[in-house]
């Protein structure tokens, strides 16, 4: 295509073979300079890291001690010592159920459900709402994390109040400790499913709704036949963005449990932590985080696939 | 426009390359200029006292030395998250500090790492230096038989109990348990007699890092007839039966509710609680613990009155009474010179200041520290300051030290693993053993561990 529409050879052209498409192709290379500033960054502050943690996973570094200094190249060591290790399928186990339980079911879920409050509901009660749940959401993660413990913790908020009504809460940071970090992601990451629903609710029009509604549709018939398809592409594009961030959780769960009690809320971020900086097993942690990309991917993959139709039709 | 796609992709690649080569390369420049010192040093809330003599020295050093200055980075966190900040700062050379509060057991893993300086040069021209004891000079040695740094001081370990909760259990106040049995046949007396009292703290979570490996498991297992690391052969120990009955005492006192909740004993500041909330507050009646704990209740913050009438002392028996009767753990913190210090000789005076007699007795008497300068252990200022010393010094005949090797801090993260697995009922003592023993071969290969 470009070749074809190369420029004639030029005043000093000899008439070397290949010379016009050099021409041709300096052209293109001048057209994509304004990509390059992109290309580099992406380059240093993605490719970069990615690459040294391929790198890094392949070495046997270590925090201290001599594999500090000169770690060796173990070649694919990690990979088959995590994937005969237990504990590694225990944590994909459970970032499974976090991701699952905190994001697909319940952000996109509560944040459908108070969309549609928010929408129609009383206006006041909406904005009351729709508030406070962005206040969750603003709060940076760090202070949300120490929140949300304070509130589970054995003599916090949660146990006091129940002791009002004269009950005695668990322990709930020790007995459950999966459930409290999933409604803790839950409390903190609605509002995003929210604003993204309320967007594209807003965009459903009006008088679809409305001949459905004379047809005699209920309103139950109206939110499936009629919303829900209007706003599928905005259903995809917020799983994926929910999914991606709670596989990435790492500050939430470190505070409130620090993945234990044992390892029983160690989703994959908290295992290759724990297995880099408190093991002191920088490549084998570097393996999990690697792995941990590459679900991912995985992830992203298969929804970028669901997501594709909408965008062609 | 196809053919030409690869030959940028190919520049793009090109750039990153010589990007990231310069990253790799940048790091020659050092830290700081020569005229400053950084301090590399661990303060909690609990810990002020290391703070407090670190100040001292570097008014002193700024004033002895004109030009030069003293930079004090205090490192806010608890013990286990300071090794790894420590790692991470020393890991690069911009980063890393000219004087590090080094622990004993991260010696010889730091300076196989390449992030201490061996000192013996400067050393040499130090009159103090004989001063110190054998067992401290040891503490600095690294695996090249050359010397890291300069101890602080030492201590042991043992049983703390309240004696209020014994009398009021009907046990008796000079108590002297001489086996395992003993000390759990007390904690279920107590449990009996003193409900609301939690009977026995022995560490056992991860997040209570070293505490958990040595105030705890090691205080147990150095009283069974099996060993962590055999010295002769050089060899780790795997399948030991005292391993097993080490994990079996941690079963006993967590199933029948003897040891704290899992919310307290699982927490990061299980160590801060028991020294300033539950030994103080009457809610907890015994304690294995650390010889430093009453630094804190004679002076300052957590102070408190009367603890000397409260608190009762004793050795930990060993699993049935078997030689030498008791046990005790030693460890302590040193000062050592950075690898990466633009001027080794200033920041090593600057470590002869903060550890010259006066200051070292600062120090040992404030942080309850069994001191190693003989010029402080004899003196009256010293041995007349806490009334716990005379008691903590008399256990350095039966103490023992960690196994001093490169490998060792990673294998205490494994032990903190079998500890609290049984603590928390997700595996029997045998399933946990049998956990570590894979683990321990996977970090020192399998020609360096037996079988016990």
């Amino acid at each position: 295509m470009s070749t074809a529409l190369a420029p004639a050879p030029s005043r000093r052209d000899r008439g070397g073979p290949g010379r016009g498409a050099a021409t041709g192709g300096r052209r293109t290379l001048l057209r994509l300079l304004p990509l390059a500033p992109g290309v580099v960054l992406m380059g240093i502050f993605l490719v970069g890291p990615i690459g040294y943690a391929l790198y890094g996973s392949l070495t046997n570094a270590a925090l201290s001690g001599y594999r500090a200094v000169a770690p060796e190249f173990v070649g694919l060591d990690n990979y088959t010592q995590l994937f005969t290790s237990g504990q590694f399928w225990k944590s994909v186990w459970l970032t499974l159920v976090f991701v699952v339980g905190s994001a697909i079911v319940g952000q996109n879920v509560l944040g459908m459900a108070l969309a549609l409050l928010v929408r129609n509901g009383p206006k006041r009660l909406g904005s009351v709402v729709s508030s406070l749940v962005v206040t969750a959401w603003v709060l940076p993660e760090i202070v949300a994390a120490f929140t949300l413990y304070a509130f589970f913790a054995t003599d916090g908020t949660l146990n006091e109040m129940l002791g009002w009504l004269g009950l005695d809460g668990p322990t709930w940071l020790i007995t459950f400790p999966l459930l409290t970090v999933i409604l803790a992601n839950v409390w903190r990451g609605t509002a995003f499913s929210m604003m993204v629903y309320s967007a594209a609710l807003a965009e459903v029009p009006p008088d679809l709704t409305e001949a459905a509604e004379i047809d005699g549709a209920g309103w139950w018939q109206r939110f499936t036949r009629i919303t829900l398809p209007m706003v599928r592409r905005a259903i995809a594009t917020n799983m994926m963005l929910t999914t991606l961030q709670t596989l990435g959780v790492f500050t939430l769960i470190w505070v409130m449990t620090g993945g234990g009690p044992g390892t029983q809320s160690s989703t994959l971020p908290i295992l290759a932590f724990q297995q880099a900086f408190k093991f002191a097993q920088v490549g084998y942690g570097t393996a999990i985080a690697t792995v941990t990309l590459m679900v991912g991917a995985l992830f992203a993959v298969v929804y970028v696939k669901v997501l594709k139709p909408e965008v062609d039709s | 426009m196809q053919r030409t796609r690869p030959a940028a992709l190919g520049a793009a690649a090109l750039s990153l390359g010589i990007v990231l080569a310069g990253c790799g390369s940048g790091s020659s420049s050092g830290s700081g200029d020569t005229n400053t010192i950084t301090v590399a040093y661990q303060r909690t809330a609990q810990f002020t006292q290391l703070d407090a003599v670190l100040k001292k020295a570097a008014s002193e050093y700024e004033a002895a030395n004109p030009g030069k200055k003293v930079k004090l980075t205090a490192i806010e966190a608890e013990q286990d998250q300071y090794f790894t900040k420590l790692a991470l700062m020393n890991r690069s050379p911009s980063t890393a500090p000219d004087v590090i509060y080094e622990d004993s057991f991260q010696v010889r893993s730091d300076a196989a790492a390449g992030y201490l300086a061996p000192i013996d040069e400067q050393l040499a021209g130090w009159s103090d230096w004989s001063q110190f004891d054998d067992v401290a000079k040891q503490a600095g040695l690294g695996d090249d038989k050359k010397t890291y740094g300069v101890s602080m001081g030492t201590d042991t370990r043992a049983l703390f109990y309240n004696k209020d909760i014994f009398e009021k259990a009907g046990l008796p106040t000079d108590w002297q348990p001489k086996t395992w049995d003993d000390v759990l046949s007390a904690a279920r007396t107590i449990k009996q007699k003193a409900p609301g009292v939690t009977p026995i703290n022995v560490y056992a979570g991860k997040a209570a890092g070293e505490a958990t490996s040595m105030q705890g498991f090691e205080m147990l297992l150095y009283g069974t007839d099996s060993t962590l690391y055999d010295d002769s052969s050089q060899k780790w120990v795997t399948g030991s039966q005292g391993f097993k009955d080490t994990l079996g005492f941690y079963q006993t006192i967590f199933g029948e509710k003897l040891a704290p909740a899992l919310d307290v004993a699982l927490d990061a500041t299980v160590g801060s609680r028991v020294a300033t909330e539950m030994l103080p507050k009457g809610e907890l009646a015994i304690a294995l613990d650390g010889s430093w704990l009453p630094g804190q209740w004679i002076e300052g913050d957590n102070a408190w009155k009367g603890w000397e009438d409260t608190i009762g002392f004793a050795p930990m028996p060993t699993q049935n009474g078997q030689a030498p009767g008791s046990v005790s753990m030693s460890g302590g913190w040193l000062l050592s010179v950075g690898a990466n210090a633009k001027d080794k000789n200033a920041a090593f005076d600057f470590i002869k200041v903060a550890l010259n007699r006066e200051n070292s007795l600062k120090y040992d008497t404030e942080n309850s520290q069994i001191a190693v300068r003989k010029d402080v252990a004899s003196d009256d200022a010293y041995t007349s300051y806490n009334p716990s010393f005379e008691f903590f010094s008399s256990l350095v005949p039966t103490t023992n030290f960690r196994p001093a090797t490169p490998d060792y801090s990673q294998i205490s993260g494994n032990i903190q693993v079998a500890a609290e697995s049984v603590a928390t009922g997700s595996a029997t003592p045998d399933e946990a053993a049998k956990t570590y023993d894979e683990g321990l071969v996977g970090i020192v290969g399998q020609d360096k561990v037996q079988g016990g």
